[in-house]
């Protein structure tokens, strides 16, 4: 266990360190909603919340795809394709103690962020306190194992570091987007709200919204959980099989 | 005393090619053993195999009385790895990087005095992002030894390095010989393995042609080559007497009352006998 502790500490002095983490997957949330937020003005409603209330469930959406799912996935394939993993491998640091330090350091990063946008939120733009806080902390935790498992998954079909960042922004910005992270989905042609139905993102942002805004029980919702697990499990097997010490040879 | 290392006809192919075709040798505690070969010889196969990265297709593999293949964390503990290429965390000070592998180990090594077999004391805290290629390879070498190992595989530890750094890096592993440490040494400079080996095996198209004391495989090449200048020419005799035919031909030189301009009198070097291994083939 002092071993594991260790390697947390490790992990957490490694994302401090990265200028690269600590702007793109966490700073840039937050710069976001700052700047949307302020173009809405008090008045203004999107799906039924307050526009700041909305932009605030969207934003946390996110930042966790930007901090769970891509932030993750390219620290973990540039270890990978620098030998740092396969090092790893020469050591006597048992393989889940250094998995679960790593996705622990994301959920803290990610936890950090979802309360700095909540209380830029309530200081900003008027924002509540979440009406559901234990929903709201099962909700954030359901959404960073479901897109950390999804990291993982996808480093086994990035075969560069060079070309990791690129991969990976062209999948998760898409994503956030139709998600509707930015704005509501109501006005997108049809054809990108029937993908936007099947994307976990979508329904991690509306449970967000469900236990922070309306206090909501994460228990009501079981239709948003039930999405946001099937993608989570889906995730843990792909990442199961795909996931690789060592750079592919060829 | 049992082996640190023993393998015996190991056998490895990657898509039907043979990349090792019954290599056998045995590595005793304590020794430094030389695996020598051109590039694709099968050098890296051999020592991931032994690693416990690649698995084998036959033969039996021992290290430090385990399979690698099934060897658990305890077996860890107990070997050091410097991979052919080097790779931290570049974002961290070369101490906090020592000391982020030291907790790994249940005997790590004191950091400071690591620091200072390598070579480092001046780049101590510094960010690895800013160490030279050869301080980088110094600093592989400080982390392959930071869990005080009984067994350390180095796998072309001085690749790339100039003369002086490579100078440096052959004092630090003969530094480890007095520290008792088990030594696998892969390298396709023959200087490196004659200077550290106490044997080498010369690896060629995955099998071992060669496998000694580098003077031993020296002497495998009879002759002891004569050279000197005369009338502005070259001569060079190869000879199995040569205290006959110096004694002669520095008599004749004396009596004659000229200069054998050039003098040198030398056995092949393990160089020769290499080449000269690692050249017969393919008729």
């Amino acid at each position: 266990m002092n071993v594991f502790i260790h390697e947390l500490r490790g992990e957490m002095k490694l994302y401090s360190r990265s200028r690269e983490l600590a702007f793109f997957t966490f700073m840039l949330p937050l710069i976001f909603f700052v700047l949307l937020g302020s173009v809405y003005g008090s008045g203004d409603k999107i799906n039924g919340y307050r526009a700041a209330d909305y932009l605030l469930t969207g934003m946390i959406g996110y930042g966790l795809i930007a901090t769970a799912f891509a932030g993750l996935a390219i620290v973990l394939v540039i270890r990978r394709e620098n030998g740092v993993l396969k090092r790893l491998r020469a050591t006597p640091l048992p393989a889940p103690f250094y998995i679960a330090a790593v996705l622990l350091t994301t959920l803290i990063a990610f936890a950090v962020m979802a309360a700095c946008l909540i209380a830029l939120g309530m200081i900003l733009f008027g924002a509540s306190f979440p009406k559901a806080p234990v929903s709201l902390v099962a909700t954030l935790i359901l959404g960073g194992a479901t897109f950390a498992a999804l990291g993982v998954a996808i480093t086994g079909f990035i075969r560069r570091a060079e070309g990791a960042s690129a991969v990976i922004n062209a999948i998760y910005l898409p994503v956030a987007f139709i998600s509707g992270a930015f704005f509501s989905q109501k006005h997108f042609p049809e054809v990108l709200q029937k993908v936007a139905d099947v994307l976990p993102l979508t329904y991690f942002i509306d449970l967000v919204g469900d236990v922070m805004l309306k206090g909501t029980q994460i228990w009501s919702e079981p239709k948003d959980v039930a999405v946001i697990l099937v993608w989570g499990i889906a995730g843990a097997l792909l990442a199961l099989r795909y996931f690789r010490w060592v750079p592919r040879e060829d | 005393m049992s082996s640190a290392v023993s393998v015996h006809e190991l056998r490895k192919s990657y898509n039907g090619l043979q990349a090792l075709r019954g290599v056998s040798f045995e590595i005793a505690q304590g020794e430094i053993f030389g695996l020598l070969g051109p590039n694709g010889a099968g050098k890296t196969t051999t020592v991931e195999i032994l690693e416990g990265y690649r698995e084998r297709d036959e033969g039996s593999v021992t290290v430090l009385g385990e399979d690698p293949a099934t060897a658990g964390l305890d077996w860890r503990q107990r070997i050091g790895v410097v991979l052919q290429s080097s790779s931290f965390y570049d974002s961290l000070t070369v101490a906090e990087n020592l000391a982020l592998f030291a907790g790994y180990y249940m005997r790590p090594r004191p950091i400071d005095e690591l620091i200072e077999l390598v070579g480092l004391e001046e780049k101590r805290d510094t960010l690895v992002r800013s160490l030279s290629g050869g301080q980088r390879r110094r600093l592989d070498l400080g982390l392959a030894l930071v869990g005080d190992p009984e067994l350390v595989f180095l796998d072309e530890p001085t690749t790339g390095f100039d003369p002086e750094a490579r100078r440096r890096a052959w004092e630090t592993i003969g530094s480890l010989r007095e520290l008792g440490k088990t030594i696998l040494l892969t390298t396709h400079y023959l200087d490196e393995a004659e200077r550290l080996s106490d044997r080498v095996a010369v690896l060629r198209d995955g099998q071992i042609v060669a496998l000694g004391h580098p003077t031993e495989l020296t002497s495998t090449l009879p002759a002891t080559e004569i050279h000197y200048r005369r009338n502005g020419q070259d001569v060079v005799l190869q000879t199995e007497e040569p205290t006959k035919v110096l004694h002669e031909l520095t008599t004749e030189a004396l009596a004659a009352g000229h200069e054998l301009e050039g003098l040198e009198v030398r056995r092949a070097s393990l160089e020769e006998v290499y080449l000269a291994l690692t050249r017969e083939e393919r008729e």
